[in-house]
């Protein structure tokens, strides 16, 4: 049994560009078990810390920390990460995923394996031999997901991952992703999208202009939202 | 015109007729050219997809400087290359100076900077696509640019390409390298070369279809391959 | 994947080894540094199979200009040297690149220029009064300026007429930069006079309504001489075939095909060794 990676803390944490911090003294502890939503408008910082928390970005001050370690390739191995646009790489579906199980260690016939199963389990395993740039973009998005998903990652970022997608792909890929997180993944998302987060959040974290303004369980934070943004937001009058 | 339509009687006369000169000088051309682009090819990729991915000071110095030599002019090349092998200078006791080896060394020298840069303009734009995702999945630099390299492969056939067509039809470095001695280094270009100096308008422009001809037959191949290759695995 | 990438690669790699072996490997020839007038007349066409079926050895012809031509063989690029300027053969022998030099045929200069001839010196037999009349007319004139043997010899006979062609280079007075057919090719599109070698000259197949001008001068006596690069000064060179070779072209077979080499009936090279070095 691997240990745990979490605790997620992020302390501090800054992000300085175009004159201003995008990301301003963000500070909480990611804990397994609820699926966690940033929610926000345009503009709030959302990606920006995703980025961070996963180490695709640097911080212009601030530290993000696994358990009390700092982020190294042993801890990466332990995450995944699905971006707004899917990137697939120009081969074959089944094909993409055996390269990130290749990137792993995994060898030859336990790749193709937990492929198929990753397939399966989305619902791509007829397309297998399919050209992955062929797909539509819910499909893609899908594949995406699988590539995670046989990764086995203890946690997984999303950053808008329906954003382009239309409402029947939508619900198929927030299908998957609450699989995942009942096999044992955490989930840490971004969305804008209201009706989104109500489907899929157990805890909500709003920010607002790079700032963390509100965090409770989806719950409180749908009927009873304490600060004044999260209720405009809620309303549909907070813009940016 | 006159010569325009004696050019085409002459080149179709030494098709149709499998003129063994021309087979052999046609044949040596596509050696020469394509083992270059080759070479160059395998010199080229890495170097551009490296210079794409990778960061380090000086990087952008030698982004320009690549590019710069894609303008290197193949009669300098030629010239480098014969001071360097000639018997009197640092690599004249490799006694390749007049050989098909030291045309072949002069067009790598003069292809492999194009090849390089169309790669790493190719591969850098692949990049911007691909980075936070191949980071994401734990691709080292070193891995990812082998990876974008095989994912921008349509692209960079053009880019090769580009390279044969250089080498296919240059004449001032294959000339001073080469000597352009019958039977031995004497290809199309230097062959329209020599049929112009001895006043064979005709036969030089007809040399000069051929060679198009040959351009377009082998730019249609490698089209058709690819367009099976796309069609078969997007 | 990498599988099939490794056997392409290898696959490239093998084909590339194969296609870098030297076509020729192990047959035995020699490299001659001649002249382009020499090479484009097609005498070596004629001339060195003949060679290669006597002793098996083959002759590689690289030309350039004479000047480019001696430079190759100072550097030891070439095993034997073929070109006609007198002065500067000597010169080699003097400065102890060659041993030998020996007289092997001649032929001659002659100026050509346009049917209409616009300096009006047609059938004139006195090369100097022909080229100052040509300067006089301020005539178009393309000279081969690559410091090859015929350019040489150009000069020679602009300053033995008083004219100073470097006053009025880029005027009626043209410098090609080019071997001789490259140059002949531009006095038949602009419609100029130059100086060419005869056998060039009779070989030569854009005349358009270029025509013989001015022949027959003594002073256009254009001898050819041929050297073999010395082993002292470069162990490399492949002395036993180039001595071969030397040997072979003042024979009596040698000199009998060099005379026999024509074109349309005419003779362009005329064997004159008379025995010894010179």
């Amino acid at each position: 049994m691997k240990q745990s990676i979490l605790p997620l803390s992020v302390e501090n944490l800054v992000y300085h560009a175009d004159r201003s911090n995008l990301v301003d003294d963000l500070n909480f502890k990611l804990e397994t078990g609820p699926r966690t939503i940033l929610l926000g408008p345009n503009g709030a910082g959302k990606s920006l810390t995703l980025r961070m928390c996963h180490g695709l970005l640097q911080p212009t001050s601030g530290a993000v920390s696994w358990r009390g370690r700092n982020a190294s390739n042993d801890l990466l191995r332990e995450q995944a990460m699905v971006f707004q646009r899917p990137v697939l790489l120009r081969r074959s579906v089944i094909g993409n995923i055996t390269y990130a199980l290749a990137l792993r260690g995994i060898n030859r016939t336990h790749r193709t394996r937990r492929a198929v199963e990753a397939l399966d389990r989305t619902g791509l395993g007829a397309m297998a031999q399919r050209a992955a740039r062929r797909l539509s973009a819910g499909e893609q998005q899908r594949l995406a997901l699988a590539r995670a998903w046989a990764l086995t990652p203890q946690i997984l970022f999303l950053d808008e991952p329906t954003a382009n997608l239309d409402p029947a792909a939508t619900r198929q890929v927030e299908d998957i992703i609450s699989a995942m997180h009942l096999a044992g993944t955490k989930i840490v998302m971004t969305t804008h999208d209201i009706a989104q987060a109500r489907r899929l959040a157990d805890e909500v974290l709003f920010l607002h202009h790079g700032q963390l303004l509100e965090r409770s369980t989806a719950e409180h934070f749908f009927n009873e939202p304490r600060s004044e943004e999260a209720r405009a937001f809620l309303k549909g009058e907070l813009l940016w | 015109m006159d010569n325009l339509s004696q050019a085409l009687n002459a080149a179709t006369r030494l098709i149709v007729t499998f003129d063994r000169d021309l087979a052999e000088i046609v044949f040596l051309s596509l050696r020469i050219s394509l083992t270059a682009v080759g070479l160059a090819a395998l010199i080229g990729l890495p170097i551009g997809a490296a210079l794409a991915v990778l960061r380090f000071p000086g990087r952008r110095t030698l982004v320009v400087v690549l590019n710069a030599l894609m303008g290197l002019p193949p009669v300098v090349v030629g010239l480098i290359v014969l001071l360097l092998l000639s018997r009197a200078g640092p690599l004249g006791v490799l006694g390749l100076l007049f050989s098909p080896a030291a045309m072949i060394i002069a067009q790598t020298l003069l292809t492999a900077p194009i090849v390089a840069a169309l790669t790493r303009q190719i591969v850098e734009d692949l990049w911007t696509e691909y980075e936070e995702q191949l980071r994401s999945l734990g691709a080292s630099p070193g891995r990812s640019i082998w990876t974008l390299l095989w994912d921008g492969r349509f692209s960079l056939v053009t880019a090769v390409l580009a390279g044969f067509g250089r080498a296919a039809s240059e004449v001032g470095a294959v000339m001073l390298v080469g000597g352009n001695i019958d039977h031995v280094t004497r290809v199309m270009t230097t062959a329209i070369a020599l049929e112009t100096s001895k006043g064979n308008l005709a036969l030089a422009l007809g040399l000069g279809i051929i060679l198009l001809s040959l351009s377009l037959v082998i730019n249609g191949a490698v089209y058709l391959a690819g367009d099976a290759a796309k069609r078969a695995h997007g | 994947m990498v599988r099939r990438i490794k056997t392409v690669l290898a696959a490239i790699i093998t084909a590339l080894l194969i296609a870098m072996t030297p076509v020729f490997a192990g047959e035995r020839f020699i490299t001659l540094a001649s002249t382009t007038s020499t090479d484009n007349s097609g005498l070596f066409g004629h001339l060195l199979p003949i060679f290669t079926a006597d002793t098996n050895v083959e002759v590689r012809v690289v030309a350039h200009g004479t000047g480019q031509a001696i430079r190759l063989a100072q550097n030891g690029d070439a095993d034997v040297l073929l070109v006609h300027h007198r002065p500067l053969e000597e010169k080699f022998i003097t400065d102890g690149y060659g041993v030998e030099r020996r007289s092997v045929m001649y032929n001659d200069f002659v100026i050509v220029g346009p049917r209409d001839d616009p300096a009006k010196i047609t059938g004139l037999r006195n090369v100097s009064e022909a080229l100052s009349a040509i300067a006089r007319a301020h005539s178009l004139f393309i000279s081969r300026g690559d410091d090859s043997g015929t350019h040489k010899t150009e000069l020679r006979l602009w300053k033995s007429a008083g004219v100073d062609v470097s006053a009025v280079s880029g005027s009626w007075y043209r410098d090609a930069g080019s071997g001789m057919g490259a140059t002949l090719n531009i006095v038949a599109a602009i419609g100029a006079y130059t100086l060419s070698d005869r056998a060039t000259w009779i070989a030569f197949r854009n005349k358009a309504n270029l025509v013989v001008i001015v022949e027959k001068d003594p002073r256009l006596f254009n001898q050819y001489g041929v050297i073999a690069v010395d082993q002292q000064r470069h162990p490399h060179v492949k002395s036993p075939d180039a001595q071969r070779f030397v040997e072979w072209l003042t024979s009596a077979k040698g000199q009998a095909a060099i005379n026999a080499f024509t074109i349309d009936g005419q003779q362009l090279f005329f064997a004159n060794y008379s025995g010894g070095s010179s």
